[in-house]
């Protein structure tokens, strides 16, 4: 990887310029997803470039405007977990960053990392679905639900920079994760709900992280036990080393039961 | 490119592509062999390292990124004059290392803490230490020698 050329842009306008200047570039923010996969060389197709946007001020700090929490792209898991804003307008966001990796990934991990990334297992990805997060980015806004477009695909261009995530105030969004231990871990279920307006969101549960159609339309009515039965269809699970499809069905099931308060199981 | 920043408090200035990882850096152009490679995955934490006093994994860190900024390796915990910190100290008196590959990225990862929390919880210190892997301790002596320097 000793090839890959490093450019550090001075400010956003500077970066939106190298960005669409520069064949073969990606952008590189804390590194965490990235930095592995090209050092292994398994990052496809193989940048010839990196655009280092970690330190660009407008894409750093969490702060409220237009009535809106809005999130820098590049701000850290740390950053997040540090925010008064963030803790008062988003807590289910960072309730997700407080799970991801240990201290060296959340001082390094981002949210336009995690968004470009598009794992369907990226802790923050349903919390931003459940929250109706819009991705700011260098020339427009994406709506979350249209954002996941395919395994690991996104509505992105090519050569298009996420510059902030903006979340709705006023939300109540509950989050859970489930993963094998409590630091370090993939998730194998992971989820967050709101109410009202209904949004039950998930992921590792499918090749995309969902909105469960059917349990939100039953919890629109009003009838969390519909919602707890009808999630099972919703998701589309499979078989790998981490679990089996089955079992990750039964404990979709169980977290959303608890995360809604319904009534056990008959 | 150049690379200009401060190394265990001494400005440094490195010529390098950027985007080769700090921990390659640290090693092979700088002879901070104290900073060790694991997994180079951000799994194992031995190539932990503090930048402007943050705890982070160099092998996720390409050195373009460092540029201005402050960089602490194990090399830096102890005094000018080579007397060990009180936590180096602790680790060796609570046997807190055996092959020593995990010992300076504990020793970063639980100088943060303690300069956080001057009364650290055992809880805490687990916290603290999750992202750094020991395959030989079993961690309870490690946990016992952060313990120790509490205040
Ligand atoms: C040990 C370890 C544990 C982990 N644990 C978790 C976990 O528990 N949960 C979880 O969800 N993830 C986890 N991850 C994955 C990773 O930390 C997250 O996905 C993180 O949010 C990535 O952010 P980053 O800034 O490091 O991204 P980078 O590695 O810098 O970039 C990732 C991708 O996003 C693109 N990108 C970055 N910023 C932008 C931008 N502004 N605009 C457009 N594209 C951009 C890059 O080009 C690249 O394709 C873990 C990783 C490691 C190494
Ligand atoms: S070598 Fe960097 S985390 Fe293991
Ligand atoms: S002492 Fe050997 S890995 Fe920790």
């Amino acid at each position: 990887m000793h090839d890959v050329t490093y450019l550090r842009p001075t400010d956003l306008k500077d970066a939106v310029r190298l960005y669409r200047s520069t064949p073969e570039c990606r952008p590189l923010a804390g590194g965490t997803d990235l930095m592995v996969m090209l050092h292994a060389g398994t990052f496809r197709p193989a940048p010839r470039a990196v655009l280092d946007v970690w330190s660009i001020p407008e894409l750093k700090g969490v702060r409220r405007t237009q009535g809106m929490l809005e999130i820098g792209a590049a701000e850290s898991y740390t950053g997040m977990i540090r925010s008064r804003d963030a803790h008062e307008h988003a807590p289910a966001l960072v309730a997700a960053a407080r799970t991801i990796g240990a201290a060296q990934i959340q001082n390094r991990g981002t949210l336009g990392g995690n968004l470009a990334n598009a794992s369907p297992a990226g802790d923050t990805l349903p919390v931003l679905l459940a929250y109706d997060a819009v991705v700011v980015t260098d020339r427009r806004a994406i709506p979350i639900d249209q954002f996941f477009t395919g395994y690991r695909r996104t509505a992105l261009q090519p050569d298009e920079l996420i510059v902030a995530v903006r979340i709705p105030l006023g939300r109540h969004v509950a989050f859970r994760k489930v993963g094998t231990r409590a630091a370090q871990a993939i998730s194998k279920v992971v989820m967050a709900v709101s109410r009202s307006p209904a949004r039950v969101a998930i992921g590792s549960v499918a090749e995309v992280p969902l909105r469960a159609a059917r349990a939100e339309a039953a919890l629109a009515r009003n009838d969390a036990a519909g919602a707890v039965g009808a999630v099972a269809d919703d998701i589309r699970p499979i078989n790998d080393v981490r679990s089996t499809a089955a079992y990750r069905r039964a404990v979709t099931q169980n977290v959303l039961r608890e995360l809604l308060h319904a009534p056990p199981r008959p | 490119m150049t690379v200009r920043f401060t190394l265990n408090g001494v400005p440094v200035s490195i010529e390098s592509s950027g985007s080769r990882r700090l921990l390659d850096v640290l090693r092979e152009d700088l002879g901070k062999t104290g900073t060790k490679e694991g997994c180079g995955e951000g799994e194992c934490g031995a190539c932990s390292v503090l930048i402007d006093g943050e705890v982070v994994d160099s092998c996720l860190v390409a050195v373009g990124q460092v540029e201005g900024r402050n960089v602490l390796t194990v090399e830096g915990l102890a005094a000018p004059n080579g007397e060990l910190s009180r936590l180096q100290q602790a680790f060796i008196e609570h046997g807190a290392a055996q092959c020593g590959i995990c010992t300076p990225g504990m020793l970063l990862a639980a100088h943060v803490l303690l300069q956080r929390a001057t009364q650290p919880t055992g809880d805490q210190v687990r916290e603290a230490l999750a992202g750094n892997l020991c395959r030989c301790t079993g961690y309870t002596k490690i946990i016992e020698a952060v313990l120790s320097c509490t205040t």
